[in-house]
């Protein structure tokens, strides 16, 4: 089972913790979100290239 | 394998399903080395802060792998020009930054109850400091330049330079006398650390390697879009 008690060391192992939590955290969240932003960015991107050149298709016709 | 994945299609397709099994796994090996770690008794002269060695060894060590992983990446996108090779060392950069930070912090909490101080220009912690710098240097350099080719090429000789250091902070504790502490786990003669102690830290290495690998191919894949992105930009601006 866990041992949760520290004694006099506590201030120096449970901020050192936290810290790490907290940068894990922070690495997955902008690494995940930044994919996603991206993967949102082509798409959008595609689906205006494919409609620009379906409107050139049209006017050529036109 | 490389030449397989330098596709950035093949490279997609692969790191889809590669990146969650690793984050399962980082995530998995994770718990368990933080229960493993939170159970074994205090060790006789360092106290609880013998805990403190399961995130310190494993992020310091993560940090040095991550570097080995930008100069490779670097030397590739040097010698092939290969976009997915460049695409890889920018993607290693932040990782290494935050984990090498981790690993001069972690180290710093647990100095300053065993040595008297938060920091001493030792030889390690003087080398890994410079790795860390490394990694911010090279994240500088490529923000400061427009052309993507070329800041790729400016921070890659960069990233190869800094590659030097890597053995100087391996070794650097048999090279000078050094206050922080020798050969530990590898040492000549078997592990001088307590068995009891060993399987949280491979428990924690386990899961900071497997995590940098997820959270690496991720960055790839947001980097492979990002380029992707811009050039469908330009496609549509003529």
């Amino acid at each position: 089972m866990p041992n949760l008690e520290l004694g006099k060391y506590v201030i120096y192992v449970v901020p050192a913790y936290l810290i790490t939590g907290a940068v894990i955290a922070a690495m997955v969240a902008d690494s995940l979100l930044r994919a996603g932003r991206w993967k949102r960015e082509v798409e959008k991107r595609e689906v205006e290239k494919r409609e620009a050149a379906r409107n050139g298709q049209k006017k050529k016709k036109a | 394998m490389i030449t397989l994945l330098a596709n950035p299609q093949r490279f997609l397709a692969f790191s889809r399903v590669a990146a969650p099994s690793l984050g399962a796994l980082a995530a998995i090996l994770g718990l368990a080395a933080l229960w493993t770690g939170w159970s074994v008794p205090d060790d006789y002269q360092q106290g609880s802060t013998v805990r403190l060695m399961f995130i310190h060894v494993p992020a310091a060590l993560t940090g040095m792998l991550i570097y080995a992983c930008l100069a490779v990446s670097a030397f590739f996108g040097l010698v092939f020009r290969h976009s997915l090779a460049d695409a890889a060392a920018r993607a290693a950069a932040p990782l290494g930054a935050a984990v090498s930070f981790l690993g001069l912090v972690t180290g710093s909490f647990w100095g300053r109850p065993m040595w008297g101080a938060w920091w001493v220009w030792d030889a390690r912690l003087t080398s890994y400091l410079i790795l860390f710098l490394f990694f911010v240097a090279y994240m500088a350099l490529q923000a400061s330049i427009d052309d993507e080719t070329k800041a790729d090429r400016a921070s890659g000789i960069l990233a190869l330079v800094g590659a030097v250091n890597l053995p100087i902070v391996y070794f650097s504790v048999q090279w000078w006398n050094s206050l922080h502490q020798g050969e530990t786990i590898f040492a000549a003669g078997g592990s001088k650390a307590s068995p009891v102690y060993l399987l949280p830290l491979f428990l924690m290495w386990g899961a900071f390697y497997a995590g940098f690998g997820a959270l690496w191919l991720v960055r790839i894949r947001a980097e492979i879009w990002r380029r992707r992105a811009q050039a469908l930009a330009v496609q549509g601006a003529r």
